[in-house]
C-alpha cells in the first residue's frame, strides 16, 4: 500500500511539488506530462478531473495530491504501479532525469498498399499490369502454402496484405436475447403490441428466435526464441483476425505474459506492430509454456476470459519447464474454454511427430490440433476457430 | 410494479437523514461528507472500514456527482462499498446486476403489455367513445415498468450500484454512458424523464473484460486491494461482534498466508467473514488443524486449492501471526 510511504513527505519540500500544491493547475498539468512521458494515456479531460479533485480536496498534502492523481489518472491496475513510480519522481524532482518511454512509437515504414507489380503509379490498370495480376494471383496460390518462415522480403509482405483481408469469425454462441423471426416462438411481446394497433383483435401472431453472437477468442501467441521464424506472421495472423472483431483478445508468452489487445487495436498493421513490438518485453526469450498459460489463467481466464471461448494456441510446444505443470495447465484450461486449438507452425514438417514434452502433456486436453505456418493454415485454422471445419486430431 | 418494486432495499426511516453538523454551502439530503476521513468514519459507523484512497474517492465521488468506479479481485469488498454508502447517505440502494446480452429493456424500462390489454378489454367492455384518448391512455406511466435505471432516476436521491458491468456488452456500456453522462431516459410515448437529484452510481468489475476508456473517463477509478492484516482483523470484529478477538486474529492470519500460496482463488474478505461467521457458529475460539480442515470449504471453493492448503502448516501459521503482534 502506497499510503504509507508517500504520507511521509507530509509537507512538500521541493519547487515541483510545492508547485502541485500552491498552483494546483501548473503542478496538475505538469504531472500529468510526466505520466503521458512514461507512457500513460492521459487526456485533457483527466486532468480537469484532476484540477477539479484537488480543489475539492482542498489538498494540502502529498497524500491528498496522490489519491486525487490516483481516482483520476488512472485507468487500470497496470496503471497503479506506473503511477506511483511517475509520482514519487516528481515529488522528489527527479521528472527531468527520468527515462522517457515513447507511448507508441510510430515506424515509417514502406507503403504496401499498391500491387507489386504496378510500378507506373497509375491508377488504370492496362493490359501489362492485367498480366501482372494474373501472376500475382498464381503466385499467390503458391504462397499460400509456403512455410512462411522461409519467405523473402519481398513475399513477406504479399503475406502480410494477404492476412490482412480477412478478420476470423468465431463460432456462434445462444444469447440470452431473441430476434424477431418468421418462425420460432411466439414473441409475446410484438404480437401485444400488434394486437393493440387492431384494437385488441388477434390479427396475427408474431415469432421470435434465440440470437447467435460469435463467441469469443483468444490467442496466446509463443514469441520465444524457437518461434522466432514465426512470431511476426502470427502476430500479423492475430491483427489481420482482430480486425473487426470485438471480441478478441490476444496475448504473448515466453518467459513472460503480455496482453496484446489493446496494442493490435491499431487499424494499420504496421503501426499495430510497432506499438506490439515495445510492448513485448520478451521476444525470442526462452519458453515457460506451463508458467505462462498459470499466469493467464490465473489474472485472465479464470475470472472469465476463457470462460465458454475459443482459446487457440500458437506455439511449437518446447518446453524448458517440467511438462506436467503444463498438462495441468491445459487441463484446466480446457475447463474453462468452450474449445482449446493448438496450432503448431512445425506440425507440417515431414516426419513431425509429437514427441516434444510439453506438447506430449499438453495434446490430451487440446479439441484440435493445426498446422501453423503457412497462409492456407491461417485460413484454415480460421475455418476451425468458426466451427466451420472440423480439425484433424493429432 | 414500477413504484412498489421489490428491487430496491430502503433503510428503514432513513430517508433524507438530518445532518449532523450540516455541510458549509450545499444543501445535500446527506450527513455531512465534508472531507475524506468524514467519509471513511460515517462508513465506519456502518461497519464500512475504508481506508485513505478509497474515502478520498467516495469523498470526489459524492462531490462531483461522478460515478465511481470500483475494480479489484472478487470478495474485496466493491458491492458492500454501496450498500455501506446507501446505509451513510439514509438513500436507497438500487442495483443493477450485469450479464452478457442484458439490454435497455432489461435495464431501463418496458411497457406491461398484459396490463395493456386488460385495460384495452376492460375500455371495449365499458363501450369506448373515444378511439384516441384509449390509445394514448395504453401508453400512461402507470403501464410502464421500470427497470434499475429508469427507478433510480425515479427514486432520486439514491445509490445506484451497477454491479460487474464487464460482463455486459460493448453496445450496453454505450447505452450506459450516454445514461450516465444525462441522467435522463426518453420514452417516446411518454417524453423525458429526469432525475431531480442525480443518483450516487457506483460501478464495479471484475476485470474479466476491458472495459471501455470512454466510460472509465467519466468517473473515478478506485482499485480495491485486500485488506492488510490489522484491517482485516478490524472488519472481522466489526461484522462478527460474535467472534472473539483471538480467533479474528487468527483467521486473518491464515487467511493473509492463503493469499500467498499460490491458489486459484485466493480468498477474498467476504471468506474471511464467511469462515469466522463458521467457526464462531461452531463455537470455536481458536485455530486448530482439524478445525481448520473441517471448515475450509469456507473459506476455499476449489478442491486443488484445499489441497494444497492442507499442506500448510496451520498450527505454524497461527503461531507465527500471534508471534507478529
Amino acid at each position: 500500500m502506497p499510503t504509507h510511504d508517500l504520507a511521509t513527505g507530509g509537507s512538500p519540500t521541493n519547487g515541483a511539488a510545492r508547485a502541485a500544491v500552491a498552483e494546483p493547475v501548473t503542478g496538475a498539468v505538469a504531472l500529468a506530462a510526466a505520466l503521458r512521458g512514461a507512457g500513460m494515456p492521459v487526456g485533457p479531460d483527466r486532468v480537469q478531473h484532476f484540477v477539479e479533485a484537488l480543489d475539492q480536496l482542498d489538498a494540502r498534502d502529498r497524500t491528498d495530491v496522490y489519491w486525487a492523481g490516483r481516482a483520476t489518472l488512472c485507468a487500470h491496475p497496470e496503471h497503479i504501479t506506473r503511477y506511483d513510480n511517475v509520482f514519487a519522481a516528481f515529488f522528489e524532482g527527479r521528472v527531468a532525469d527520468m527515462k522517457r518511454v515513447q507511448p507508441t512509437p510510430v515506424q515509417q515504414t514502406t507503403t504496401v498498399a499498391l500491387p507489386v507489380t504496378d510500378t507506373d503509379g497509375s491508377d488504370h490498370p492496362d493490359d501489362e499490369d492485367q498480366t501482372a495480376l494474373v501472376a500475382n494471383a498464381s503466385s499467390v496460390e503458391v504462397l499460400r502454402r509456403r512455410d512462411v518462415a522461409s519467405l523473402d522480403a519481398e513475399e513477406r509482405r504479399q503475406l502480410e496484405r494477404l492476412l490482412a483481408r480477412f478478420a476470423m469469425p468465431g463460432a456462434q454462441r445462444r444469447t440470452r436475447r431473441w430476434q424477431p423471426d418468421r418462425i420460432g416462438a411466439v414473441d409475446r411481446g410484438r404480437t401485444v403490441r400488434a394486437l393493440l394497433r387492431s384494437g385488441g383483435e388477434i390479427a396475427e401472431l408474431r415469432w421470435r428466435s434465440e440470437r447467435h453472437r460469435p463467441r469469443r477468442v483468444v490467442l496466446l501467441i509463443d514469441v520465444s526464441g524457437s518461434m522466432t521464424p514465426y512470431a511476426d506472421a502470427l502476430l500479423r495472423f492475430a491483427h489481420a483476425a482482430t480486425r473487426g472483431r470485438q471480441r478478441t483478445e490476444v496475448f504473448s508468452i515466453g518467459t513472460r505474459l503480455t496482453r496484446l489487445t489493446r496494442e493490435l487495436s491499431h487499424r494499420d498493421a504496421d503501426t499495430a506492430m510497432a506499438s506490439v513490438a515495445s510492448a513485448i518485453p520478451d521476444w525470442s526469450g526462452g519458453t515457460r509454456l506451463g508458467t505462462q498459460l498459470k499466469a493467464f489463467l490465473d489474472r485472465w481466464g479464470q475470472r472469465g476470459m476463457a470462460r465458454g471461448a475459443i482459446v487457440v494456441l500458437m506455439s511449437d510446444g518446447w518446453e524448458r519447464e517440467d511438462p506436467a505443470l503444463l498438462g495441468e495447465q491445459m487441463a484446466r484450461l480446457h475447463r474453462l474454454a468452450h474449445r482449446v486449438v493448438w496450432a503448431n507452425p512445425r506440425r507440417a514438417r515431414p516426419g513431425f511427430e509429437p514427441l516434444v514434452g510439453g506438447l506430449l502433456a499438453a495434446l490430451p486436453h487440446v479439441d484440435a490440433f493445426v498446422d501453423g505456418h503457412s497462409l492456407e493454415a491461417y485460413e484454415h485454422l480460421a475455418d476451425v476457430v468458426a466451427g466451420r471445419k472440423e480439425a484433424t486430431h493429432a | 410494479m414500477a413504484d412498489d418494486a421489490a428491487d430496491h432495499t430502503a433503510p428503514p426511516g432513513a430517508a433524507h437523514a438530518a445532518a449532523p453538523g450540516s455541510n458549509e454551502h450545499r444543501a445535500v439530503a446527506a450527513p455531512d461528507l465534508g472531507s475524506p476521513a468524514a467519509v471513511r468514519d460515517r462508513l465506519a459507523d456502518h461497519d464500512y472500514l475504508a481506508d485513505t484512497g478509497l474515502s478520498t474517492a467516495i469523498f470526489l465521488a459524492l462531490r462531483t456527482q461522478r460515478p465511481l468506479f470500483l475494480e479489484g479481485e472478487a470478495g474485496v469488498g466493491k458491492t458492500a462499498v454501496a450498500h455501506a454508502l446507501s446505509d451513510v447517505l439514509g438513500a436507497p440502494l438500487v442495483r443493477l446486476q450485469c450479464y452478457e446480452g442484458i439490454d435497455a429493456s432489461q435495464a431501463l424500462y418496458d411497457w406491461d403489455f398484459p396490463r395493456q390489454l386488460l385495460h384495452l378489454r376492460a375500455a371495449e367492455a365499458g363501450g369506448v367513445a373515444d378511439v384516441n384518448a384509449v390509445e394514448a391512455e395504453l401508453y400512461d406511466r402507470r403501464f410502464l415498468i421500470a427497470r434499475p435505471l429508469l427507478q433510480a432516476l425515479e427514486m432520486s436521491p439514491c445509490v445506484l450500484l451497477i454491479d460487474e458491468v464487464d460482463r455486459a456488452d460493448d453496445e450496453f456500456e454505450a447505452f450506459l454512458l450516454e445514461i450516465l453522462s444525462e441522467f435522463t431516459v426518453t420514452v417516446p410515448e411518454i417524453g423525458t424523464l429526469r432525475a431531480t437529484e442525480p443518483p450516487v452510481v457506483i460501478i464495479t468489475s471484475n476485470r474479466t473484460r476491458e472495459v471501455h476508456d470512454a466510460l472509465k473517463r467519466r468517473c473515478y477509478y478506485h482499485w480495491l486491494e485486500h485488506p492488510d492484516f490489522e484491517r482485516e482483523i478490524a472488519i472481522v470484529r466489526v461484522r462478527l461482534p460474535e467472534v472473539s478477538a483471538r480467533l479474528a486474529r487468527e483467521v486473518a492470519a491464515v487467511t493473509q498466508a492463503l493469499r500467498t500460496a499460490d491458489l486459484l482463488k485466493p480468498p477474498g474478505v467476504a471468506e474471511t467473514i464467511d469462515w469466522a461467521r463458521a467457526l464462531a457458529a461452531l463455537d470455536v475460539h481458536g485455530l486448530e488443524p482439524d478445525v481448520v480442515m473441517a471448515t475450509l470449504g469456507a473459506a476455499l471453493k476449489y478442491r486443488e486449492d484445499q489441497e494444497r492448503a492442507r499442506r500448510l502448516d496451520v498450527g505454524q501459521l497461527v503461531r507465527q501471526a500471534l508471534a507478529e503482534v
